[in-house]
């Protein structure tokens, strides 16, 4: 056992389950006489619903009913916790009602024996529509002109928001330079591996209803659903068993959710539906979908001075929870690692007809660090300076923290030179100007870029969250001596049934073998918030800290009353009480062994711990003390257990640089990855794998975003990338080996000095890639392209070939 | 309308009736309670469940039960042997090769295919081999390490 676990590279106690395929994901609960759902769902984006003919479904054998939106007119509208003022909110039936809004709207639900018959039977349904003209072009929405989707409210304008400090235009007109570029952001797919999926089962005895979801949010899911369907919410309970990957798009409450809770009630049997990949990138939520225009203020001397973002969303058709939301930490993250005067963000939310837009991992941040990153490369490119140089100008300097933003944060630690300049060393960057130049001079085309980024994480003090923003923990040593960890937080991937372990081992100096971290059952774990936004180890983990010194206070002064000695002569090493000042005491004599060795505890009364003339107890001796409750101090509560709920006063800024180097076909276009380097600094790391793999992840995801995925919809909104055929996500021969490496500068906000790393890779690389990008192609006359950029995009450059097939 | 089939799980051999459309991966997964093997796409392109099929890492999502009468099939549960990890399930435990877990079983199923045909892989000739499994969490930088981890284990 080594002698810390924190900062140790600690195998996962969640690996040996899923290695041997014995985990349960919610399509692996079987329930005796389970009922299986299968969805209408629209095929026109925008229609009208004339009449809705079931009949011949409802023949189907196997099939036992089949619902429309006028069946489930009870169900309240899905939720949505973005509130902004004058935000217009579409009234979001869970079925279709009049009308049908984006391909993939549900319009009915079909309830049969078997999957396989429920498919059947969604085939025979027909739906008369009557197609409506279609908005998909978000400029023309925001413009207030053309067809309109809702039609109460007039236009498709859904919010306009101003924010940010300083006086902008006083910055630009006394600007000495100034650059501009219009950049989009694509719609993405997040396409967790794990579709999603609901099971329900209502018990009418006892008037209980139990979700199992793959969700990242159980707690919050059953209060909204206890909500949507009238059930009381201590009658509701929401499982999250094994839950696939979410990258956000798990953080929500779906149409879906409420609707197989409410069938199970109507129809007194479990009800199933497992999301098909077509479903999943049609009607789960999509990211990004911005398009804006950038435009920076700044000295001849490369300073910074004014930065003004105006920006369109599209937010799709409906709301779903967070949807508005997402574009507003656009603009809070819009000084990104620099000194900025004055910023002001402009934001227009407009409804199309398509699915929503809401958090996929990094949720409205990565957008904020590729412009301000686009930005500086264009700015380097107009004074003819190095990138990494103009960057570094701008930095507040590590004694300048907390740094106040010119949107309104305040960043709490950081050394962002330190980190550029590892990522230099690494990469050998001086080395690598001079192997362009001479690459160049070959005829090769090769370009580097440059990431300098800093990201909002530990979502979030609840001031600044719709529905809190703290996180809650329990910690309790049963009698026994294992020790249980109950954590809010919902994990789904990223090993906090690991690293939580480590922390609680560490400070109660057991073995991480013996401590149980459980989450993700409403039940059994204490209010929570879920996991998302990069919070879960720098909050979540935050709350188990302190839960177990809260425990450790009440063990301390049990060990003192047993020992007969005063609290402060009593110290804690080792996972052991010791009397350390008493005249005369010896060295402890507690054991570390278990209570009871395996497989030999009492089948009757539990022994009673020795602990006449003993100098020291182990904290299991203690635990079994506090359950049998002879020997506690005067008022002391039996048991040993304590939860606490963990309200952070401040996010936390993880920040860091990422160096692209790629060369591109000249014959193909095709783009190579020649390097990549990361240096990210998360403050203090638990566990340097896990780290290192969500790094390693999320850049994945940015080189999908920056070269390969799209969520495209046609003119008519057809959603015309519908399977993963068409929608590209990254497979192994795409990636590069990365050269990962870290600084660490502890946060202030939370004792473990912990700040998040979920959402790094999505956010520091974007930048990085394509900077490398449009750096080969600078000989080419090239200062900008959008992403995804596809070797055609390149080869056209290459060529001089304007032309369109 | 239902078919009889016969063939062997993991060892153990099977006889059941089946309709002709009911696909392997259903098969195993609803007939036989064999939940390790997952659906991720239903269009052969994300791997999350593959199984061996006479030696053939396969995917059961575009294959029907009835095209696998006779036929021997290893799912992720019957990977390892008498309790012990198959190397290349050592190697994603110690590599960190897993986040979520959903794409894992097919992961390893292929990658100890791969292992079987090439002992001592290139790290291009490892990507090459998993060009047909999916991965959204690792970045597949910890899954190659443990397809290396387990060519080594092997090996020595």
């Amino acid at each position: 056992m080594p002698t810390s676990y924190v900062g140790q590279r600690v195998r996962r106690t969640e690996d040996p389950r899923l290695i041997k395929g014995l985990a349960h994901y919610v399509d692996d609960i079987a329930l005796p006489g389970t009922l299986h759902v299968a969805f209408v769902r629209s095929y026109y984006a925008h229609a009208k619903i004339n009449s809705i003919d079931t009949s011949a479904a409802l023949d189907v054998p196997g099939v036992v009913a089949v619902y429309t939106g006028k069946d489930v007119a009870k169900i309240g509208p899905v939720p949505c916790a973005g509130a902004l003022p004058g935000l217009k909110v579409p009234d979001h039936r869970v079925l279709a009602t009049d009308k049908v809004y984006f391909v993939g709207h549900p319009v009915a639900a079909v309830v049969a024996t078997d999957r396989y018959a429920a498919r059947d039977a969604v085939d025979l349904i027909v739906v008369d529509y009557e197609d409506l003209p279609v908005v998909t072009d978000v400029e023309q929405a925001a413009a207030g002109t053309g067809p309109v989707i809702h039609e109460s409210f007039g236009d498709n304008i859904a919010y306009k928001m101003t924010a940010g400090e300083g006086d902008i235009d006083a910055a630009f007109a006394a600007a000495e330079r100034t650059v501009k570029q219009r950049i989009w952001h694509k719609r993405l797919a997040p396409i967790a591996m794990e579709p999603r999926g609901v099971l329900a089962r209502y018990f009418p005895g006892e008037e209980e209803l139990t979700l199992w979801s793959s969700t990242q949010i159980p707690h919050l899911m059953r209060t909204q659903v206890a909500l949507m369907i009238g059930i009381p919410e201590n009658k509701l309970r929401v499982i999250t068993p094994e839950v696939g990957g979410g990258f956000g798009s798990k953080l929500n409450v779906y149409a879906e959710e409420a609707l197989l809770g409410w069938i199970s009630m109507q129809l007194h049997k479990p009800v199933k539906w497992i999301e098909t990949r077509r479903e999943n990138i049609q009607a789960t939520i999509h990211g990004r979908g911005q398009v804006g225009d950038i435009e920076v203020a700044f000295k001849n001397d490369g300073t910074l001075t004014g930065l003004r973002y105006n920006v369109i969303a599209d937010l799709g058709a409906y709301h779903q929870l967070l949807t508005p939301a997402i574009p507003t930490l656009t603009g809070l993250m819009l000084s990104g690692a620099y000194r900025i005067p004055a910023i002001q963000i402009n934001i227009t939310g407009v409804f199309t007809n398509k699915m929503a837009t809401d958090a996929y991992r990094g949720a409205g941040r990565p957008e904020a660090t590729y412009v301000v990153e686009r930005a500086l490369d264009l700015v380097a490119a107009d004074l003819n300076a190095d990138p990494a140089e103009v960057r570094r100008k701008n930095f507040p300097g590590k004694d300048e923290f907390p740094f106040h933003t010119a949107t309104g944060l305040d960043y709490d630690s950081g050394d962002y030179e330190a980190a550029l300049d590892k990522a230099q060393q690494i990469a050998g960057y001086t080395q690598l100007r001079e192997e362009q130049k001479k690459a160049r001079a070959e005829g090769k085309i090769m370009g580097i870029g440059v990431s300098t980024y800093v990201e909002i994480c530990a979502l979030g003090p609840s001031t600044a969250m719709p529905a809190g923003g703290w996180e809650s923990a329990t910690v309790r040593i049963e009698p026994t001596g294992k020790v249980t960890v109950l954590t809010g937080t919902s994990p789904h991937g990223q090993g906090q049934e690991t690293s939580f372990a480590q922390i609680v081992a560490d400070e109660l100096g057991v073995s991480i073998n013996d401590v149980t971290v459980i989450h993700g059952d409403t039940s059994v774990v204490q209010y929570g918030i879920g996991t998302f936004g990069s919070r879960a180890t720098a909050v979540g983990g935050t709350a188990v800290y302190v839960a177990v010194q809260k425990l450790k206070e009440k063990a301390e002064k049990i060990a003192a009353h047993i020992l007969k000695a005063d609290a402060s002569k009593v110290s804690f090493e080792g996972g052991k009480y010791s009397v350390t000042k008493a005249a005369g005491a010896t060295a402890a004599t507690g054991s570390s062994e278990p209570v009871y060795p395996v497989g030999q505890g009492p089948a009757g009364a539990l022994p009673e711990p020795q602990t006449e003339g003993r100098t020291g107890l182990t904290i299991a001796e203690i635990a079994l003390a506090a359950h049998l409750a002879k020997e506690l101090p005067p008022d002391t509560e039996p048991g040993l257990s304590a939860t606490y709920f963990f309200e952070p006063k401040n996010f936390t800024f993880p920040f860091g640089t990422h160096i692209a180097v790629v060369e591109i076909d000249r014959e193909t276009g095709d783009i190579k990855f020649l390097r990549y380097v990361a240096v990210d600094d998360c403050g203090r790391v638990i566990n340097p794998m896990l780290v290192d793999g969500q790094v390693h992840g999320g850049i994945v995801q940015s080189i999908g975003q920056a070269m390969y995925e799209e969520v495209v919809y046609d003119e008519q909104g057809q959603l015309i990338t519908g399977t993963l055929m068409d929608y590209a996500v990254p497979r192994a021969k795409h990636v590069p080996n990365f050269e990962l490496d870290r600084t660490e500068t502890p946060s202030p906000v939370n004792p473990l000095g912990v700040k998040g790393v979920g959402e790094a890779g999505t956010i520091g690389a974007t930048p990085a890639i394509v900077g490398a990008i449009v750096d080969a192609l600078a000989p080419f006359g090239v200062k900008h392209l959008d992403m995804p950029i596809k070797p055609e995009d390149v080869w056209r450059i290459i060529n001089n070939d304007s032309s369109r097939i | 309308m239902k078919k009889a089939i016969n063939l062997n799980v993991n060892g153990v051999s099977r006889t059941d009736e089946v309709e002709p459309r009911v696909l392997l991966v259903h098969y195993l997964r609803d007939v036989l309670g064999l939940t390790g093997t997952h659906v991720g796409c239903e269009t052969s392109l994300c791997g999350a469940c593959t199984v061996m099929l006479d030696g053939e890492a396969v995917k059961s999502c575009t294959m029907f039960a009835v095209q696998a009468n006779g036929a021997t099939v290893t799912t992720i549960e019957g990977l390892a042997t008498d309790g012990e990890l198959h190397p290349v399930q050592e190697g994603f435990w110690e590599c960190h090769g897993l986040q979520c877990g959903y794409c894992t079983p097919g992961m390893i199923i292929t990658a100890a295919q791969l292992l079987e045909r090439n002992a001592n892989p290139s790290r291009e000739e490892i990507c090459h081999g998993l060009e047909g499994n999916l991965c959204r969490c690792t970045g597949y930088q910890h899954i190659i390490e443990a397809v290396e981890y387990a060519a080594k284990k092997t090996a020595s």
